[in-house]
C-alpha cells in the first residue's frame, strides 16, 4: 500500500520538478529570447516561407481569433471528410469501414477541440490512416492551438498598454516545433522501448496457450500516444485507452503517461509567471490549484482503496481495493489518483474504468471536469481560470470598495458580460444536455435509432443518469473520458455532444483571450494601497471559494440525483 | 478572410507531412530496435508463438492460473471494460455466481480469501496479471488438477511474483501457466 | 449639523410613503428595470394561476393552502424590494425635501429694468427666471440662487449648512454665489438668478433620487449583468430539473419549482440594488454634498489623487506668529513692544496673531497721535510713526533690509541668520526695524489642522494620495507638505497648475479628485474625475463640477471618497451573501424534492426540517424576510476601516461571505421550527 502512494506522489513530484524548467524555457522562447532551440530557426523560417506566412505581424484579439478559428474550422472538414472515407484510404491492414456521417462529424469535432471523445473502438473504427493523418496530427495541431491562446492571454497580461496578442501563426509553429514535437519523440520511443507497438503491421492472429485463436490489434501507436498525453487530447489508439496493456504496458509507463499529461499545463503556469514577470501570482495559482487537486484526489484515492461496500458485503478479500474496470499492474491508487487527474486536466485518458469507480469518485471526476480550471487541458487551463479571475476580481474589486481592475486595467460591463456568458454557456450545455437526453430516455425510449434510448444505459438508477450527465459534461469539458457504459454511437449523442464539444471549446476560448484583448487596450491604472493585490493569498483563496461556489451552485441538483444518490442508497 | 484561409491550409499541409509522416516513421524505425521490434513483445514456447507478453489470455481449464474475467473473453481485437457501477444489482448478481463458481473449483478456499479482481472484471478486458493472492488462492486447485505437491506450485509463483520498487506486485499469468506446463 | 439631517432609519412618514410606493412600484414597466427581481414577479403570477387552477379543482399540485402561502410570500418578497427601493428614495427625498422647503415662495424684490433699475416689483420666488437680477435687504430671505452682482453682505446660511457663525459673500472674486432659503444679516446686494426655476442642483438630485433621471452607473450595469447571468444559471437549473426528476420518477408540484428558482436567484442584492445606489447618494447628501449622479459618488470610491487647497484644508485658515527673535543687543522687552507696536494698525490675522503673541495691554500706548502706515505692494512693509519721531516698520526680509542699508546701518548678522532658519522650517520671517535699525525677527507658522497626519495617513492606506496646492514658494511649501503628510505639494500654484498636474495624473491612468471655488478653478473641476464646488464658489465653479459642498469644507473630499468606497463595497458584500445563501437554501429544498423518490437523500436534509413542504416554506419565508432585514445594511453602507486592501477582502469575506453560508442555515431551521406549528 505505502508503495502505491509512493508512486502517485514521486509522479507528481518529479513532473513539477521538470514542468519548473519547461516552463522557463517556454517563457523565454515564446518571448523572443535566445533558447537552445534556436537551431530550430531555420526550419521555421522554412515553414513561414512555404505557408507565406509574415511570422512577426502583431495581430491584435480579433486577428489572433479569426486566424485561429479559420485554421481550426479548416480541420474540421478535413477531418469529417477523411473519416467518412477512410476505407477507401490507404493503410488500412484491418480492412475497417468508413464511419457514418454523424460518427465522422462527432468524431471530427472531437479531436480538433482536443476533447477526444470516442464514440467509435480505436480497433476497428478507424484506419492507421485516420489515427495518424487525422487524430494524431489534430492531437499535435489542437494542444498547439491551446497553448497559442495561452500565449496570446500572457501577452495581454504582459504589457500595460498593447493591442498585440502576438502573431497566432508564428506561436502556433513553435509550440509544435519547439515543445510538443521534441518532447514526443522522447516519450514516444520510450514507450515502444516499453512494449508499446509502433510499427505498421496489422492484426495478428495467434493460438493461445490453452489452444484458442484471437486477434491482436497493433498498429503504428507510440507516437500518437505519447502526444496524446502531452497535448493533453486523451484520445487512445486501443478501445480501453491506457487501460489497454499495449497502450499503458506498466506501472513505469503509467507514470510517464500520466507525468506527460501533467507537464504541460504545470509548466504554462510557470510560464506565466516568467513571462510577466510575476512569479508570486504564478505560484500563487499554482498552489491554489494544486490544493483544489489534493481535494479532489485525496477521498477519490481512499475510496477506491477502501473496496467496493457492496462486495465487503459479499466477504470477499478486497485488501487491493476496488478492482472492477482496473488493471492489476496500476492497482487502485494510481489509478483513482489518474482518474482525477485526466480529468481536471482535460487530457481524458484512463487506465481504469470510470464507470466502475465508487459513485463518490465519480462525483470528483465530474467535479473536476465541471471546474476544469485546475491545471486544465494544454492552454485552455488557464483561459478557464482566467474566467474565474475576472469574476473574482469583480466580486472582490467590490467588496474592498473599488472598481474592480486586474493588473491595471478595469474591469467593466463588457468584460463581466463575457465572463458571464462563458460560465453561463457550460451550465447551459451540461444541464441542457443532460436534460434533453433524460427526456428522450424517459419519454421516447423506442425512438429508432442505432442504439434505442432505453437501451443506452448500462447501469440502472442514479448511476444511469450519472452516465448521461458524465458524457455531457466531459464534452463540455473537452475531456474526453466517459462513463462507457453509454451507448452512445448514435446520433442523438454523435450530434448533441459534438456541439457540445465545439461551443464548449471556442466560446471558452474567444472569451478570456477577448477580455485579454479588451482589458489589454484599456489605460493602464497603477496599482495602489487601495488597489486588490491579485497575487495575494487572500485572493486566491477568493477565486478558489468562488469556483468551488460557482460549480456548487450550478451543478447541485445533477450531482445530487446521479453519485450522491448512487452513494447515499 | 482569404487573409486566414490561405496560410491555414499551407501550414496544416506542412503538419501533416510533420506530425503524421516523419514523426510516426521515425518511431517505428527507431522502436525496430527494441525487443518486439515495435510489433509487440511475443511469448513462444517450442519456437511456437503462444500469445503475447503484455496481452491477457483466457484460461478456464482448472489446471491453469487464470485470470480476471474478462468483458471481451480475452479476443485482443478489441477491448473492453464491463463498465458495470458498484450499485448495479445485475453486476452484484455476477460477481455473487463467480464467487460460487469459484467456490465450487476450488472447495478448499474460504470466501473471504477470494481476492476481489479475481471475481472482477479487468479495464481492458486484456489483464495479462493477476494479484499474487489470486495466484496463491488457486494453488491447491491446480495441485490438485495436476497432481502436483501444492508447495512446488506454491514455490513457483513465489518466484513469478514480481515485486518491483514502484507499482503494484503481480503475476503475469501467461508466463507461470508456461512454466507451470514444464513442471514435472 | 443641523438635526433634521440625523433622521432616524425609519421614520413613521417615510414608512407610510416607502409603504404606498411598494404598490405602486409593482407596475410591470417599473418592475421591468430589475430584472432579477421581475423574474420573481412572473414567478408570483404563476403562482396565482396555480392556485386559481388547484381552486378549479386540480389535485396534483398540493394543497390550496400551501400553494396560496407560496404566492403569498412571493408576493411579499416582491413587495419587501419595491419596499427598500422606496424607502431609500423616501429618505433622500426627504432629506432634499427639507433643504428645498427653506426656498418655498419667498418674495421677492425684483429689479424690473435690470441693475440701475430704481423700480422695485415684489413677485414670488417661483416666478423668477434665469437672468433675472433681484434686490436683497438686511433682514431678507434669498429667494433663488444666484451670483452677487452688486454689494457685499453678511449672510446667515445656517439653514443649508447648519453652521451657524454668518459667512461674507461679495460682487466679484470666488464668493460670488448666494443660495436661495439662506438670510441675508446686513447690508445690502443685487443678485442675478443663474437657474431656471426647477433646475437648481437640490431640483436635480431630488429628480436623481426620485428615479425619474436616475441612470444606472457604469458598475451598477456590470453588477446586474452578472446577476442576470446568475438567475439564467439557476433558470437553467429548475428547468432541467423537470427532465431529471422525471427520469427518477419524482413529480415536482409547481410550486415547487417556482420556490426553488426564487431561493436561489440573487434576490436579495437583486432587491437592495437600487436602494444601495440611492443610499449612497443620500450618504453624500447627508455630509451636505449635493451629487449631480449617481456615477459621481461610484467614482469618489475609486479616487486616487486628491488635489487639497492649503489654507483651510491642511492648516487653520492663516499663519500665526509664534516666535520673536531679538537681535544681539536688543532687549526682549523692547523687542516684543516694539512688535506689537507695529501691528496695531494690521488688521490681517497674522497682524492680530503678533498682538496676541506678544501679550501686552497695547491700550497702554498713546497712539492717538499715531500715523499708521499701510502696507503697499512697493514697500512691502507696513508699521507706525509715533508721535515722538520713532518710525517702527515691520516688513519682509530684503525690504527692510533695503532700508535698513541704505540708511548706512549694518543689518545684523545673526538676525539675517535667524530668518533663513525661519524659511527653511517653513515659516514666514518679518523683520521688525526701528529708526532704520533691524531689532529682530517675527516668525510667523502655518498652524497645521490638529488631526489632519492622520486623515492623510488614512487616505494613504486607502491608497488616495493626497496634493497640497499652496501659493507659498517651494521651500516653505515642501516644510508643510512634510509636516502634514501629504504625498505631493504644487507650490506657487496657478490655476493652470492644478489643471496641468490633473491632466498628468490622469494620463497616468489615475482618477483625480479636486475642489474648487473660483472662476478660474472651472475647467480643472471640469477635468477632474471628481471636482466638488463649494456652494460659495461661483456659479461657473459649480456648473464645471459634478459635486456641490454646501459647506464649503475643503476637508470634504476624504468623506467623500469613503462614501464612494461605502457605496461600492455594499454592492459586493451583499452579493457575496446573497450568492452564499443559496447552499443552505439547496441543502433545505434539494432534499425536500427528492425525498418520497430516493429515500437515501434524507441524509442530505442536515438541518433535519420537519416535512418537504415546509423545508420549502421555509426557505422562501427566509429568502423575502432577509430583504427586509438587510434594509438598514443597505441605507447605511457596510463600515469602511482603511486597513487594506486584503484585510478588507478578508474580513468582508469571512463576515459576508462565510456568514452568508452560515446565517440561513440557522434561520431556516427556525422559521422552519415555527412553520412546523402550523403544518
Amino acid at each position: 500500500m505505502n508503495t502505491e502512494l509512493t508512486g502517485i506522489i514521486l509522479t507528481f513530484v518529479l513532473t513539477v520538478l521538470l514542468a519548473f524548467p519547461l516552463g522557463k524555457y517556454m517563457a523565454k522562447m515564446f518571448a523572443g529570447e535566445r533558447t537552445i532551440t534556436d537551431f530550430m530557426n531555420p526550419v521555421e523560417r522554412f515553414i513561414y516561407r512555404i505557408a507565406g506566412i509574415d511570422a512577426n505581424k502583431p495581430m491584435n484579439w480579433k486577428q489572433f481569433l479569426m486566424a485561429m478559428l479559420s485554421i481550426n474550422c479548416l480541420w474540421i472538414f478535413y477531418a469529417f471528410f477523411l473519416f467518412l472515407n477512410q476505407s477507401h484510404l490507404p493503410l488500412n491492414p484491418d480492412g475497417n469501414p468508413d464511419m457514418s456521417p454523424d460518427l465522422s462529424f462527432n468524431t471530427a469535432i472531437s479531436f480538433v477541440v482536443n476533447c477526444n471523445l470516442q464514440h467509435y473502438s480505436g480497433e476497428s473504427g478507424v484506419t492507421y490512416f485516420t489515427q495518424l493523418f487525422v487524430i494524431t496530427f489534430l492531437q499535435f495541431v489542437s494542444a498547439a492551438t491551446g497553448i497559442a491562446c495561452a500565449v496570446a492571454l500572457f501577452n495581454g497580461l504582459k504589457h500595460k498598454t498593447t493591442e498585440n496578442l502576438g502573431n497566432f501563426w508564428s506561436i502556433f509553429t513553435r509550440a509544435i516545433t519547439r515543445v510538443l514535437l521534441p518532447i514526443s519523440i522522447v516519450i514516444a520511443i520510450v514507450l515502444a522501448f516499453n512494449g508499446t507497438p509502433a510499427s505498421f503491421d496489422g492484426k495478428d492472429t495467434i493460438t493461445t496457450l490453452q489452444g484458442d485463436t484471437v486477434n491482436v490489434s497493433r498498429g503504428p501507436a507510440a507516437g500518437m500516444i505519447a502526444i496524446k498525453h502531452l497535448g493533453t487530447n486523451g484520445g487512445g489508439w486501443f478501445g480501453t485507452n491506457s487501460a489497454h496493456p499495449f497502450e499503458n504496458p506498466g506501472y513505469f509507463t503509467g507514470m510517464l503517461e500520466l507525468a506527460a499529461q501533467m507537464l504541460i499545463p504545470i509548466a504554462l503556469l510557470f510560464a506565466l509567471g516568467f513571462y510577466i514577470k510575476r512569479k508570486k501570482f504564478a505560484w500563487m495559482i499554482f498552489g491554489i490549484m494544486t490544493i483544489g487537486i489534493l481535494i479532489l484526489a485525496v477521498p477519490t484515492i481512499n475510496w477506491e482503496m477502501s473496496g467496493s461496500p457492496a462486495l465487503h458485503k459479499m466477504g470477499i478479500l478486497q485488501s487491493n481495493g476496488a478492482m472492477e474496470g482496473k488493471e492489476v499492474r496500476f492497482g487502485a491508487a494510481f489509478s483513482g489518483f489518474w482518474s482525477i487527474m485526466t480529468t481536471v486536466i482535460s487530457t481524458g485518458s484512463v487506465n481504469a474504468m470510470h464507470d466502475s469507480t465508487m459513485p463518490m469518485s465519480g462525483a470528483m471526476q465530474m467535479l473536476a471536469m465541471l471546474i476544469n480550471a485546475f491545471y486544465g487541458g494544454c492552454g485552455v487551463g488557464l483561459l478557464n481560470y482566467y474566467i474565474y479571475i475576472i469574476i473574482a476580481v469583480f466580486i472582490g474589486g467590490l467588496m474592498v470598495g473599488r472598481t474592480p481592475e486586474f493588473f491595471g486595467h478595469k474591469v467593466e460591463a463588457r468584460e463581466v458580460k463575457i465572463a458571464a456568458l462563458v460560465t453561463l454557456l457550460s451550465a447551459f450545455i451540461i444541464k441542457g444536455g443532460t436534460a434533453l437526453a433524460a427526456y428522450y430516455f424517459t419519454s421516447h425510449g423506442h425512438a429508432d435509432w442505432a442504439v434505442k434510448p432505453e437501451a443506452w444505459l448500462n447501469n440502472p438508477g442514479s448511476h444511469g443518469f450519472s452516465e448521461m450527465f458524465y458524457e455531457f459534461t466531459s464534452a463540455n469539458a473537452n475531456n474526453g473520458s466517459g462513463f462507457e457504459g453509454l451507448g452512445d454511437n448514435n446520433i442523438f449523442w454523435n450530434l448533441t455532444t459534438g456541439l457540445a464539444m465545439i461551443f464548449g471549446r471556442f466560446l471558452p476560448i474567444i472569451g478570456p483571450v477577448a477580455i485579454a484583448g479588451l482589458l489589454a487596450k484599456k489605460k493602464y491604472v497603477p496599482e495602489t494601497a487601495g488597489t486588490l493585490k491579485t497575487d495575494s493569498l487572500t485572493f486566491g483563496v477568493l477565486t478558489f471559494a468562488i469556483i468551488i461556489i460557482i460549480t456548487a451552485l450550478s451543478y447541485f441538483p445533477p450531482l445530487v440525483l446521479g453519485p450522491i444518490a448512487e452513494w447515499l442508497g | 478572410m482569404k487573409k486566414y484561409i490561405l496560410p491555414s491550409l499551407k501550414l496544416t499541409l506542412v503538419f501533416i507531412i510533420i506530425c503524421s509522416v516523419l514523426y510516426p516513421l521515425l518511431i517505428a524505425a527507431t522502436a525496430k530496435l527494441s525487443p518486439g521490434g515495435g510489433k509487440g513483445e511475443t511469448v513462444s514456447v517450442n519456437g511456437k508463438v503462444v500469445g503475447y507478453k503484455n496481452i491477457g489470455q483466457k484460461f478456464t481449464d482448472d489446471k491453469y492460473f487464470q485470470g480476471r474475467p474478462s468483458a471481451v473473453d480475452y479476443n485482443a481485437a478489441g477491448s473492453a471494460g464491463s463498465n458495470k457501477a458498484p450499485s448495479n444489482p445485475d453486476y452484484l448478481k455476477q460477481v455473487e455466481e463467480r464467487i460460487d463458481s469459484f467456490l465450487v473449483h476450488n472447495p478448499t478456499v474460504k470466501r473471504n480469501e477470494i481476492p476481489a479482481d479475481l471475481v472482477t472484471a479487468s479495464g481492458s478486458g486484456l489483464d495479462p496479471d493477476i494479484t499474487p493472492q489470486a495466484a496463491y488462492v488457486q494453488v491447491a486447485r491446480i495441485a490438485k488438477a495436476r497432481n502436483i505437491p501444492e508447495e512446488k506450485i506454491r514455490a513457483l509463483v513465489d518466484t513469478s511474483v514480481k515485486r518491483p520498487v514502484l507499482g503494484m506486485e503481480k503475476v503475469n499469468v501467461l508466463a507461470i501457466n508456461i512454466q507451470l506446463d514444464q513442471l514435472k | 449639523m443641523s438635526t433634521n439631517k440625523s433622521t432616524s432609519l425609519f421614520e413613521k412618514t417615510l414608512l407610510k410613503q416607502a409603504f404606498k410606493q411598494s404598490f405602486i412600484k409593482l407596475n410591470p414597466r417599473t418592475m421591468l428595470k430589475n430584472p432579477v427581481m421581475f423574474t420573481v414577479y412572473i414567478g408570483t403570477f404563476i403562482m396565482a394561476a396555480v392556485c386559481m387552477w388547484i381552486a378549479m379543482g386540480e389535485a396534483s399540485q398540493g394543497s390550496l393552502a400551501y400553494n396560496l402561502t407560496v404566492f403569498i410570500i412571493l408576493f411579499f418578497t416582491l413587495l419587501f424590494a419595491n419596499f427598500a427601493e422606496a424607502i431609500a428614495e423616501a429618505r433622500g427625498k426627504a432629506q432634499a425635501d427639507s433643504l428645498r422647503k427653506t426656498r418655498e415662495d419667498t418674495p421677492a424684490k425684483k429689479l424690473a429694468d435690470g441693475i440701475g433699475s430704481k423700480e422695485i416689483t415684489l413677485v414670488s420666488s417661483s416666478q423668477l427666471l434665469k437672468g433675472d437680477i433681484f434686490l436683497c435687504e438686511a433682514g431678507d430671505t434669498i429667494p433663488m440662487d444666484g451670483e452677487i452682482i452688486q454689494g457685499i453682505a453678511t449672510i446667515d446660511e445656517s439653514a443649508i449648512t447648519g453652521e451657524s457663525a454668518p459667512v461674507i459673500r461679495e460682487s466679484g472674486g470666488d464668493k460670488s454665489s448666494v443660495t436661495g432659503g439662506t438670510k441675508v444679516l446686513s447690508d445690502r446686494i443685487k443678485v442675478r438668478v443663474t437657474t431656471e426655476p426647477g433646475e437648481s442642483f437640490l431640483d436635480k438630485m431630488i429628480a436623481l433620487v426620485e428615479g425619474a433621471s436616475r441612470q444606472k452607473t457604469p458598475n451598477e450595469i456590470a453588477l446586474t449583468i452578472l446577476l442576470a447571468s446568475f438567475t439564467l444559471i439557476f433558470l437553467i437549473v429548475c428547468v432541467t430539473l423537470k427532465p431529471f426528476a422525471d427520469y427518477a420518477n419524482t413529480p415536482i408540484t409547481i410550486a415547487a419549482f417556482v420556490s426553488l428558482y426564487v431561493c436561489l436567484i440573487p434576490t436579495t442584492i437583486g432587491g437592495l440594488l437600487s436602494a444601495i445606489g440611492i443610499a449612497g447618494m443620500d450618504r453624500a447628501l447627508r455630509a451636505n454634498v449635493i451629487t449631480k449622479s449617481g456615477k459621481a459618488v461610484e467614482t469618489a470610491g475609486d479616487l486616487d489623487t486628491l488635489l487639497l487647497d492649503k489654507t483651510g484644508t491642511i492648516t487653520i485658515g492663516n499663519r500665526k506668529a509664534t516666535h520673536f527673535y531679538p537681535a544681539n543687543g536688543v532687549d526682549a522687552g523692547t523687542f516684543t513692544e516694539a512688535c506689537a507696536l507695529s501691528s496695531l494698525a494690521d488688521e490681517t490675522p497674522e497682524g492680530k496673531s503678533i498682538i496676541e503673541l506678544a501679550n501686552i495691554n497695547v491700550n497702554g500706548f498713546d497712539t492717538n497721535s499715531a500715523t499708521f502706515i499701510e502696507f503697499t505692494a512697493e514697500t512691502r512693509s507696513s508699521g507706525i510713526d509715533l508721535p515722538g519721531g520713532v518710525k517702527i516698520r515691520k516688513g519682509a526680509f530684503d525690504a527692510i533690509k533695503n532700508m535698513v542699508t541704505k540708511a548706512g546701518n549694518p543689518f545684523p548678522e545673526e538676525t539675517a541668520e535667524c530668518v533663513r532658519n525661519i524659511s527653511s522650517n517653513g515659516g514666514t520671517p518679518l523683520v521688525v526695524s526701528r529708526n532704520n535699525i533691524a531689532l529682530g525677527v517675527i516668525e510667523l507658522q502655518d498652524i497645521i489642522k490638529p488631526g489632519i497626519q492622520e486623515r492623510f495617513a488614512r487616505l494613504r492606506k486607502m491608497g488616495v494620495k493626497t496634493v497640497m496646492v499652496t501659493g507659498d514658494n517651494p521651500l516653505t511649501a515642501k516644510f508643510i507638505a512634510e509636516k502634514a503628510g501629504v504625498d505631493d505639494f504644487i507650490a506657487e500654484a496657478k490655476p493652470e497648475d492644478k489643471m496641468n498636474y490633473i491632466k498628468k495624473e490622469q494620463q497616468g491612468g489615475k482618477l483625480v479628485a479636486m475642489m474648487g471655488d473660483g472662476t478660474n478653478d472651472a475647467p480643472a473641476l471640469a477635468q477632474a474625475d471628481v471636482g466638488v464646488a463649494m456652494n460659495s464658489g461661483t456659479a461657473a465653479a459649480k456648473e464645471a463640477g459634478n459635486m456641490v459642498d454646501l459647506d464649503n469644507d475643503p476637508t470634504k473630499l476624504i468623506e467623500i471618497v469613503e462614501i464612494g468606497k461605502q457605496l461600492l463595497m455594499t454592492r459586493g458584500t451583499l452579493t457575496t451573501f446573497s450568492i452564499a445563501n443559496d447552499v443552505a437554501k439547496y441543502f433545505a429544498i434539494v432534499p425536500a424534492l427528492f425525498i418520497t423518490s430516493i429515500p437515501a437523500l434524507q441524509a442530505l436534509n442536515i438541518m433535519r426540517l420537519h416535512s418537504p413542504e415546509s423545508a420549502i416554506l421555509s426557505a422562501v419565508i427566509f429568502n423575502a424576510i432577509i430583504i427586509p432585514l438587510l434594509i438598514p445594511l443597505a441605507l447605511k453602507g457596510v463600515a469602511y476601516k482603511p486597513i487594506g486592501a486584503s484585510a478588507l477582502l478578508r474580513r468582508n469575506l469571512l463576515l459576508y461571505g462565510v456568514g452568508g453560508i452560515i446565517v440561513p442555515f440557522i434561520g431556516i431551521k427556525l422559521i422552519d421550527m415555527l412553520v412546523a406549528l402550523f403544518i
